[in-house]
């Protein structure tokens, strides 16, 4: 039977160094997706990736358990993430603007809304419309993709991601808030607009 | 409803209560909504095709990202993360 991950953790205060590799590959898929999102270049997520699984072993010895040994792990590696977002040139910053995401009201017209393809398997098919989604969540700045990526995608819940990123529950859903909105609208340019071409059937 | 009472209904639904609704989406989709203001949206959205179309979209962006499937880990990366591990730790 698979060990818990604090029994894995008592063995590894104990010296066991396989405990700390069976700990490893338990959770390094999950850590590198995470860095993979968050920073969208293998290179930067493999060094994260490594730097994370290093302070991990380094912080063991004083961790007690108090939270969850996977939140104190995203916690960790979504810092070691942001820590190198913070030294790029090219990342977008700042707060994010909701206005610009959402439909144009001009002249107290209701915006044209269109709706959008009916099967998202459909639209995962596709290379272009992948490719769009990962363009789109590269453009939020980095705490609003944190807050997605954990609560979206990896599944936390707001209190979950509160603790991993280190903010209140309020800022957790507010972020989150704002971070759905612009993705659907960075996304809508491109659904709305008919740039999105069904699948061939010959495509996998 | 006629099709003239239902243009009206969102012509008059665009202005104070689209932005309120807007800002409860997030709520209302995670299913954290207070019950009264959630019937007060359903109502809403009834007859308010953008709020409609608007939350159809945000719900599919959701969806979409949790289903996008995630870069599995290169086997290159899991041997190298190993081997660095086992050169670093032995000096903590």
């Amino acid at each position: 039977m698979e060990l818990q991950d604090q029994a894995l953790i008592e063995r590894i205060k104990e010296g066991d160094y396989q405990a700390f590799e069976a700990l490893v590959n338990r959770y390094e898929g999950k850590v590198y997706r995470l860095a993979m999102r968050m920073l969208r270049n293998q290179q930067d997520a493999e060094d994260a990736l490594q730097e994370s699984f290093l302070q991990v072993y380094r912080g063991l010895k004083s961790f007690e358990g108090r939270s969850n040994f996977s939140t104190w792990l995203y916690r960790l590696a979504t810092n070691v993430c942001l820590m190198k977002i913070r030294h790029r040139e090219t990342e977008p910053a700042g707060m994010l603007p909701l206005e610009e995401f959402l439909p144009r009201h001009e002249d107290g017209e209701v915006p044209a809304l269109q709706e959008w393809p009916e099967k998202p398997e459909e639209i995962l098919l596709t290379k272009e419309s992948r490719e769009k989604m990962m363009e789109a969540l590269e453009r939020l700045p980095a705490e609003y993709r944190a807050v997605f990526v954990l609560r979206d995608i990896e599944g936390f819940s707001n209190a979950e991601a509160g603790e991993a990123l280190g903010i209140s529950v309020a800022a957790v859903k507010s972020r989150l808030h704002r971070a759905r909105i612009a993705l659907r609208g960075m996304l809508a340019e491109y659904f709305e607009k008919g740039k999105f071409e069904p699948p061939a059937l010959s495509e996998n | 409803m006629t099709e003239d009472r239902k243009d009206r209904a969102v012509v008059e639904c665009h202005g104070l209560g689209c932005k309120e609704i807007l800002e409860k989406l997030s709520d209302y989709i995670d299913g954290e909504l207070d019950p009264k203001i959630c019937q007060d949206l359903e109502e809403h959205m009834k007859d308010c095709n953008p709020c409609l179309l608007f939350i159809d979209s945000l719900k599919k962006t959701i969806t979409l990202y949790k289903y996008a499937s995630a870069e599995p880990l290169p086997k290159e990366v899991h041997l190298r993360l190993h081997e660095y591990l086992k050169k670093e730790c032995k000096d903590c």
